[in-house]
């Protein structure tokens, strides 16, 4: 039983076709990276996943549920920008991601101290236990990155979905911040959807990697249609594949 | 050294600071000086030294009348309108743009309505006001609340509006309700522009408040100054006319430390 479904999905902004005709499945606890040119619907199709847009035909489930309406609890994202609240300490913005689903959106007495101290475990782990108390504009992008994905991670979701998480970063960063994802990862054991722009990011952490692509092209009038997985690799094993005796792949399997 | 690179050290920067007041000073005193001596009755310019005792019997000696200190009654008159004016608008307003800024449908219903609105000359429906309130404390405050609310609606819904997408989202997908964003996720993020759009519309505030005062009241400091202008009592006008630059310089700097105090990670532009 596949855990997301996305089931002949199109998109279209007005006359403008952005994606056309997707149809994907994923397990659960697989990491999908989406890879594409500029402009090819990655952004558009992970914001499909993450319900703040509905499809104009089809539909995206997760977990058997009815198609979502709007953002949940069970999406988690993480943007390349904007991705924690300025104005809440780094530990406060960890206690957020429990505490936002509350009546008042906060915890009170024994609640609060017990989330506290919940979000110093979380930030030890993702090695922000120095600044707790001060306020993300004072962090550095790839401990402002590390501190969205442990906010994200803090509400428990069913799938995290990362839009060019590390796109920002420098080189150095973006290796130790590989680094964190995978050792989450292998806690978690999540469903991840990122959305990159780096092909050896995407088959280094991925177990899958769709490219979006756009298979019609008419040179007189670039944007008549849309664009739809072309292509759907296999990245576990490096990307090469028949790398065991016994292949259990997807790729050549019918849809 | 090209003159953008060439920057003053500290002594040099607080002289330059003092200096536009030091020469308006001078120009002012040296102008009351050649009006002085030419004429003795001269009440156009007063001398310093004249304006300086008016100042000291204004603020120390009671009315002959009542005994009571009339420039301290002014003061807190006003003060209590400004001050309650600004208060209500800044409630409503934040209340308005939160409303606006956040729910599509309110923006619908509310936003043209708005901008329609802070189109009237809050001075013209001045007589309505006085008509409908009467000449009392609550036309005056009123009249502030006119002035000041449509642009802080406008101001703040706009701020609301300019919230990063993202943040909204990330917060839906944590699960906070639309009250729960409103409350803890928009409203600290656009205190800072609150105060930063009072201390915008405080110059509107006074005018208004003078405005409001000078046509009907008996206490305030507008009322005063278009008091003592029929006998061409410049330094008493002076001394008021300091007095409340100073009020609305202490308030606009202590909004500003508040707003540098309590909303530290709102650096920019405060």
């Amino acid at each position: 039983m596949s855990f997301v479904t996305v089931t002949d999905v199109f998109q279209s902004y007005g006359a403008r076709p952005i994606i056309e005709r997707v149809n994907v499945t994923v397990d659960e606890g697989e990491f999908i990276s989406i890879v594409g040119a500029s402009g090819c619907g990655k952004s558009t199709f992970l914001r499909l996943l993450l319900a703040q847009e509905i499809p104009t035909r089809g539909s995206v489930s997760i977990a058997g549920a009815p198609p979502a309406t709007e953002p949940g609890l069970d999406r988690g994202v993480v943007f390349q920008r904007y991705s924690v609240f300025p104005h809440m300490t780094v530990r406060d913005n960890i206690v957020a991601g429990e505490s936002l689903r509350r009546g008042w959106g906060r915890f009170f007495g024994a609640g609060a101290k017990a989330a506290r101290a919940r979000a110093d475990d979380t930030l030890a782990r993702c090695g922000l236990d120095h600044v707790a108390d001060q306020y993300p504009a004072t962090l550095s992008g790839g401990m402002q990155q590390r501190l969205a994905i442990g906010q994200a991670l803090a509400a428990r979701p069913r799938v995290l979905l990362l839009d060019e998480p590390f796109g920002a970063l420098d080189p150095g960063t973006r290796l130790s911040m590989h680094d964190f994802l995978t050792e989450l990862r292998a806690e978690t054991s999540m469903t991840v959807f990122m959305v990159t722009h780096d092909l050896h990011e995407a088959f280094k952490l991925g177990d899958r990697v769709l490219v979006f692509d756009k298979p019609r092209w008419d040179p007189h009038d670039p944007n008549a249609y849309g664009a739809t997985i072309t292509y759907d690799f296999d990245a576990r094993n490096g990307g090469i594949p028949f790398q065991s005796l016994k292949e259990n792949t997807h790729v050549l399997q019918a849809n | 050294m090209r003159l953008i690179n060439l920057k003053p050290g500290r002594p040099f920067a607080v002289f330059l600071m003092l200096l536009p007041f030091a020469l308006v000073f001078l120009a002012y005193a040296i102008g009351s000086d050649i009006r002085l001596s030419a004429n003795p009755q001269d009440k156009l310019l007063p001398a310093p030294s004249k304006v300086w005792e008016t100042m000291v019997r204004l603020v120390s000696e009671g009315d002959r009348r009542t005994g009571r200190i009339l420039f301290w009654h002014d003061t807190w008159a006003s003060l209590k309108r400004l001050g309650l004016g600004i208060a209500i608008s800044a409630s409503v307003g934040l209340v308005a743009g939160l409303l606006i800024g956040l729910l599509p449908l309110v923006r619908s219903f509310l936003a043209q309505f708005v901008a329609v609105l802070s189109m009237i000359p809050p001075l013209a429906l001045l007589p309505i006001l006085f008509i409908v309130f009467g000449l009392g404390e609550l036309s005056k405050v009123v009249l502030i609340v006119v002035g000041t609310l449509p642009f802080l609606i406008r101001d703040l819904s706009q701020r609301v509006i300019e919230l990063p997408d993202e943040l909204l989202v990330k917060a839906q997908t944590l699960g906070a309700s639309s009250w729960v964003i409103a409350i803890r996720v928009a409203l600290p993020q656009i205190m800072p522009r609150l105060i930063q759009s009072v201390r915008l519309s405080l110059g509107p505030a006074w005018l208004f408040l003078i405005a409001a005062e000078a046509i009907a009241s008996d206490l305030g400091l507008g009322y005063r100054i278009f008091l003592v202008r029929r006998y061409l009592a410049m330094d008493v006008i002076f001394t008021y006319v300091i007095w409340i630059t100073i009020l609305a310089f202490l308030i606009d700097w202590s909004l500003r430390a508040a707003s540098r105090k309590f909303y530290p990670w709102a650096q920019e532009g405060l």
